[in-house]
């Protein structure tokens, strides 16, 4: 019945904007009365009445009746009929149909916005919630301060450190890798590569960005795990067969051209003029872009190199694959480490009871993932407005 | 050579060339964009510690010959100048001549205020620090000072050198661009058309400022205010399709110029 309800609700819209439109139209030919807003105006307002009646009625009766019946696409017709048949005879000269657009636009742009922002709150509640049941049973300080995580063994124990320094471990090594490359490339498109390189070489780079990760995971798996093994052998080092490293260089690849592309949009975007102040001074190209255009671009790089960080810390697939599931407290990147995403994952895949502490465990790492993050993004946030140089 | 419009090259009235030593002297310029000429066998001699004026309608070449003095014009890929520029008699487009150094020697202000995103101390320090004019702190503070106080600008931020650059009003602005300019010490001074974004008030202390600069310096001001080449030039040059059409003193070119579209032009008869 969805699909009769939105046939039903689009033809009682383009009804009531011709009738809008016809009614006002007619008003100034036949009376000669001066309008205040045009006749399509008037039709738009009339429509944009009648689609907001078709809305709220028909989600009214899938609420009280369901889906299935052929109530709704009647109810959609009836709102829309009723709201627009109301509003019909307030069409006259003086109405200001134009202004009553603009507002209903207005609130339909909010509504919009209203909703994403509604979304990440109910997203957060939801985990929240979760997590307060969880830390019922096992106790919050020995998860945030436990170093033993075996959510599986009997007796369970919920040590948060060792994934929490494997997030950071193989983040770290991802921005090592992904901070120099991306930025020292942005800069080499934006600056020295003439228009017609450049507008090959982006895309190019964006491609990498469009690989899918679950390749990226394989290929650090396969291809680079046993490149990094191999060569710890031939130099006598201990290299677990899945190691932080494999995973970090892989997801480094994965953000640069995140890093390398909205570096080169933010740098663009520094005006020429200041430019050409510093070339003028007598300073050189490379003076004028560690002085002058990196400087005054820093606050858009700082947030490039955030997104590319957030984009790190909730990758999932490629360490799964590469560095592998043992929970080890290690900061040698040879070593394997798992991740909290990872263990998020490998907690919920599969048919599971929602009441264990093992499933709960779940939500609380994602509490503290998105905590982490918030703050991460708050810190950035502090930096930014404490060294940016805004340029107009 | 290309008729109607041939180069006529005037050459400085003898009272001015006799007063001052030479500066600037271009010998069959000319500028292109890709395919677009503009700028066409072009010659004149600048003196030194004089203001010139190039006046001329938009698009007849000023501004891109004056980019060409401190060679700002590499910076457009699809540029391309031929026939000779010196200064103090060097060739600037000689292979043997750093690009730097030209431009410390011949510094530059815009048409838009351009002040870096840093603070006021920070942006007339630049060109002093990067061409290492300076041993110790105090001798960068002396310098800044002293290019505040030569732009007048000075007893305005004396109190707030630390305030970002950007801050100031556009008058304020135009004059920290000055002071950076003389900081890291010229001997020319271009200026593009450095007024044009300023109310009146600005602008007349700019004029001032301008006047008292060329006691030391060698200023060319493009302008298209012709109020403003007569209040503070002491030569003018009128610019037409890309060819220098009369080039004399100030007062001559105003009161008595020799060419016809000169006259039309400051009569405002034009085009």
């Amino acid at each position: 019945m969805f699909v009769w309800t939105i046939v039903a609700s689009v033809v009682l819209t383009i009804a009531a904007f011709l009738a809008g439109q016809s009614r006002a139209a007619g008003m100034r030919m036949s009376g000669g009365v001066a309008l205040h807003s045009l006749p399509s105006y008037h039709g738009m307002f009339l429509a944009a009445g009648a689609i907001s009646g078709a809305i709220v009625a028909a989600i009214a009766a899938a609420l009280v009746i369901g889906t299935q019946s052929i109530v709704m696409p009647v109810a959609a017709v009836v709102g829309a009929a009723i709201v627009a048949g109301v509003l019909y005879p307030r069409i006259n000269g003086e109405f200001r149909a134009r202004n009553s657009f603009e507002r209903f636009i207005l609130f339909v742009l909010i509504a919009c916005s209203g909703v994403a922002v509604l979304t990440t709150i109910g997203i957060v509640f939801s985990v929240l919630f979760e997590t307060i049941i969880f830390f019922r049973e096992v106790s919050p300080l020995s998860f945030l301060f436990g170093t033993q995580w075996s959510p599986t063994s009997t007796p369970a124990s919920f040590g948060f450190i060792p994934l929490l320094v494997g997030t950071f471990l193989i983040t770290t090594i991802a921005i090592v890798v992904a901070g120099p490359l991306g930025l020292l490339s942005a800069i080499y498109m934006a600056e020295y590569a003439g228009p017609k390189l450049r507008s090959t070489l982006k895309p190019l780079l964006e491609i990498l960005a469009g690989v899918p990760t679950v390749v990226l995971g394989f290929f650090a798996a396969l291809t680079v795990a046993p490149l990094i093994r191999n060569a710890g052998e031939s130099m006598n080092l201990a290299v677990a067969s899945e190691s932080a490293l494999a995973a970090g260089l892989v997801m480094g690849m994965m953000i640069v051209p995140l890093i390398s592309s909205l570096s080169d949009d933010i740098i663009n975007a520094v005006p020429q003029s200041l430019r050409d102040g510093s070339y003028a001074m007598g300073a050189t190209k490379s003076e004028t872009i560690k002085r002058v255009v990196l400087p005054a671009a820093l606050p858009g790089i700082v947030s490039a190199f955030m997104l590319a960080i957030s984009r790190a810390v909730g990758e999932t697939m490629i360490v799964v694959m590469a560095a592998g599931l043992a929970a080890n407290l290690s900061v040698n990147p040879l070593a394997a480490v798992t991740t909290i995403t990872v263990q998020i994952a490998t907690l919920l895949v599969g048919d599971q009871e929602f009441d264990s502490a093992k499933t709960l465990s779940a939500f609380a790492l994602g509490f503290v993932l998105f905590i982490f993050t918030l703050a991460l993004n708050y810190i950035a946030l502090r930096i930014v407005q404490k060294y940016r140089e805004q340029y107009d | 050579m290309n008729a109607p419009f041939q180069s006529i090259v005037t050459p400085a009235s003898p009272r001015i060339m006799a007063e001052r030593p030479m500066k600037i002297a271009a010998k069959d310029v000319n500028i292109y964009y890709g395919d677009k000429h503009a700028i066409k066998n072009l010659s004149i001699d600048i003196p030194d510690r004089a203001v010139s004026a190039f006046i001329g309608p938009s698009g007849c070449g000023k501004s891109t010959f004056l980019r060409a003095i401190n060679r700002m014009n590499d910076t457009i890929p699809t540029c391309r100048v031929t026939g000779n520029i010196t200064i103090d008699g060097r060739d600037i487009y000689d292979r043997d001549i750093d690009v730097v150094q030209l431009r410390a020697k011949v510094g530059m202000v815009f048409q838009k205020p351009n002040p870096f995103p840093k603070s006021i101390f920070e942006n007339v320090a630049y060109g002093p620090r990067i061409h290492g004019m300076s041993q110790n702190k105090t001798d960068l503070e002396e310098i800044v000072v002293s290019s505040l106080k030569k732009a007048g600008l000075f007893e305005e931020v004396k109190d707030r050198l630390n305030a970002p650059g950007t801050g100031l009003s556009g008058g304020q602005q135009q004059r920290l661009c000055i002071a950076r300019a003389i900081a890291v010490n010229p001997q020319v001074i271009l200026m593009d058309e450095p007024c044009s974004a300023l109310d009146p008030i600005a602008t007349a202390k700019i004029e001032e400022l301008i006047d008292e600069l060329r006691q030391n310096y060698c200023i060319v001001i493009v302008t298209h205010s012709m109020q403003q080449a007569a209040r503070v030039s002491q030569l003018t040059a009128f610019f037409h399709l890309g060819t220098l059409v009369e080039f004399g003193d100030t007062d001559e070119v105003f009161t008595a110029p020799q060419e016809k579209r000169t006259q039309d032009y400051i009569t405002g008869r034009f085009g």
